[in-house]
């Protein structure tokens, strides 16, 4: 399977322009002939949206996203958006369209509220996760945060994930040592471990671009279940990549080192329902 | 006290790049002024912005007061040649003696304030005439210590130096290639002969800048720094100052009345629709 990265810049609240952006990229992805074309997350958006969030939210039926979601008959296609529910709640959700359809919606589990994030103020959480079928084999999406917590990609691996598509608009943070940028680093380990760990592809889908002063990094990568990166985007800029997966390696790294087959549920739950009875993370240290 | 300002060169320069472009491009700008004062920061704005749009691009403003250190504007008039931008010079003199004629006793602090206020206001004047945005020049010490005139140098459009510390910024100026006597002067605002920043705060940049690290991006306690080997009345006056001068880094304060109160509950990005 031939995935194509678009590390792009979004235009900050403008569904309109985003969609034209999107595309642009559609096409030249289909012009190499890949199977599936992954944006970062809100890129229909833009990231900083505050008081926007709610002013660019769509829901999944929205006659706006129709010429889109019908591009997924030429090829697979993740997106993320502003999710407006039934209930007129807002979700950030990442879109994995194909044969026409929209065939999963993830929503974003972990909202980071601290810092520089105010993700909380503005979206609701999700409360799911879900692999599904793709060309490849199982598949599962996390949007940022959610890769940062790892019962995630645990969880996705659980339901048989065989590639793990993390989309993201991680923010450069740390320029004080001389070894490079501080939260490309972080990220670039986590990807690197997870795909070992959990014996699957990662591709990992980072914007580029500034929004009020903040820079978004880029660096996209797609790591084999080896921890070899297959591809690497530059830093900063804006380009399209363009990777090849590959089954047999998830079996390769399967066979040598059968963690997936000796992972323990019942274990996990019985330890997760003492840590909840005891009152969580909140509660007393057990 | 330094060891963790360093900086990766080649990151903080692909950073400040696209910080420099992007945010030029947003506004409908493609072209930069800055003040040129013969110092450290604003040198290193100006390489910073020729490396990033071009020499072409890039428009300096020189702007002596009759009292400023003539080895200052000599050193800016060798930076704008070095660097092939072009310059605008104007003395500031009579605009601000004209003005205290009518308030002979005003103190030094007026008058420094005075000095950076038209400075401003001649800057944004030039940025109409040339289509060219106001970048700034304030570097982290000095927004969190409050080193600065409000609505005088503080004011700008962007700034690429505002989360580096001075000790960062004199690396960085190391990496571009600013001339090492600009590099090597105390640094100083200028507005009285003699001043240096050093001499008004009663501290050296080398030691405020590591104490500066440890309570901001650290989050130490003043206890955590007194252990780390910080004075703890240079502690203490620190963060006095950084307290005190919060208002320099905010917007103006609006009584709130209705429902939706610009800046409290009607919150969009500076780069909405950009």
């Amino acid at each position: 399977m031939k995935i194509a990265i678009a590390q792009i810049k979004s235009v900050l609240g403008s569904l309109e322009q985003n969609l034209m952006r999107h595309y642009d990229y559609i096409d030249k992805a289909l012009e190499s002939k890949a199977d599936l074309v992954v944006f970062p997350e809100l890129s229909l958006t833009g990231y900083t949206l505050k008081d926007l969030t709610s002013e660019v939210a769509v829901r999944l039926d929205d006659t706006r996203l129709s010429s889109l979601i019908a591009r997924s008959r030429e090829i697979d296609i993740v997106v993320g958006l502003v999710e407006e529910s039934n209930e007129f709640l807002f979700f950030n959700t990442a879109l994995y369209l194909s044969g026409g359809k929209i065939v999963h919606a993830h929503r974003k589990v972990y909202l980071p509220t601290y810092g520089m994030f105010e993700e909380g103020r503005h979206f609701a959480t999700g409360n799911s996760l879900d692999t599904f079928e793709t060309k490849f084999g199982r598949s599962g999406m996390l949007i940022c945060e959610d890769q940062w917590h790892s019962v995630c990609p645990l969880i996705l691996t659980l339901k048989g994930a065989l590639l793990i598509i993390g989309i993201a608009n991680g923010a450069a943070r740390g320029i004080q040592n001389a070894d490079g940028l501080a939260s490309a680093g972080t990220w670039e380990r986590m990807n690197t471990f997870y795909a070992i760990n959990h014996s699957l592809y990662l591709a990992f889908v980072n914007r580029v671009g500034v929004e009020d002063g903040v820079v978004f990094w880029g660096g996209s990568e797609i790591v084999d279940p080896f921890g070899n990166r297959v591809i690497k985007g530059s830093y900063n800029n804006e380009e399209l990549l363009f990777g090849e997966i590959d089954p047999g390696s998830v079996r390769r790294s399967r066979v040598t080192s059968p963690l997936l087959r000796d992972e323990r549920i019942d274990f996990c739950l019985r330890e997760f329902q003492q840590i909840w009875s005891a009152g969580g993370a909140d509660g007393e240290v057990v | 006290m330094t060891e963790n300002l360093g900086l990766d060169y080649k990151i903080t320069l692909g950073l400040l790049t696209a910080f420099i472009k992007d945010e030029l491009a947003k506004p409908g700008f493609s072209r930069l002024i800055v003040g040129l004062s013969g110092g450290l920061d604003s040198a290193v704005v100006a390489y910073l912005s020729v490396k990033a749009i071009g020499n072409e691009n890039v428009v300096a403003a020189i702007m002596p007061y009759k009292s400023s250190n003539l080895e200052n504007i000599k050193d800016a008039h060798e930076l704008v040649a070095a660097l092939g931008i072009k310059k605008y010079e104007v003395d500031i003199t009579p605009q601000v003696d004209s003005y205290f004629e009518r308030f002979p006793d005003a103190n030094r602090d007026r008058r420094g304030n005075k000095m950076a206020r038209e400075r401003m206001s001649i800057l944004y004047d030039l940025s109409a005439k040339e289509r060219a945005l106001v970048i700034g020049t304030s570097n982290k010490s000095e927004i969190l210590l409050g080193y600065g005139t409000i609505f005088g140098d503080l004011a700008c459009a962007i700034n690429p130096i505002g989360d580096l510390y001075k000790t960062q910024v004199r690396i960085l100026a190391h990496h571009l290639g600013v001339p090492e006597k600009i590099i090597a002067k105390p640094p100083s605002a200028d507005l009285f002969e003699g001043q240096t920043d050093e001499g008004d705060y009663g501290f050296s940049y080398q030691d405020v800048d590591g104490l500066l690290y440890l309570l901001v991006d650290e989050r130490y306690s003043p206890a955590q720094c007194e252990k780390a080997g910080y004075d703890r009345a240079m502690i203490n006056k620190v963060i006095d100052m950084i307290v005190i001068n919060q208002f320099k880094r905010s917007t103006p304060l609006i009584a709130k009345l209705s429902s939706r109160t610009v800046g409290l509950d009607f919150r969009y990005p500076r780069d909405w629709g950009k």
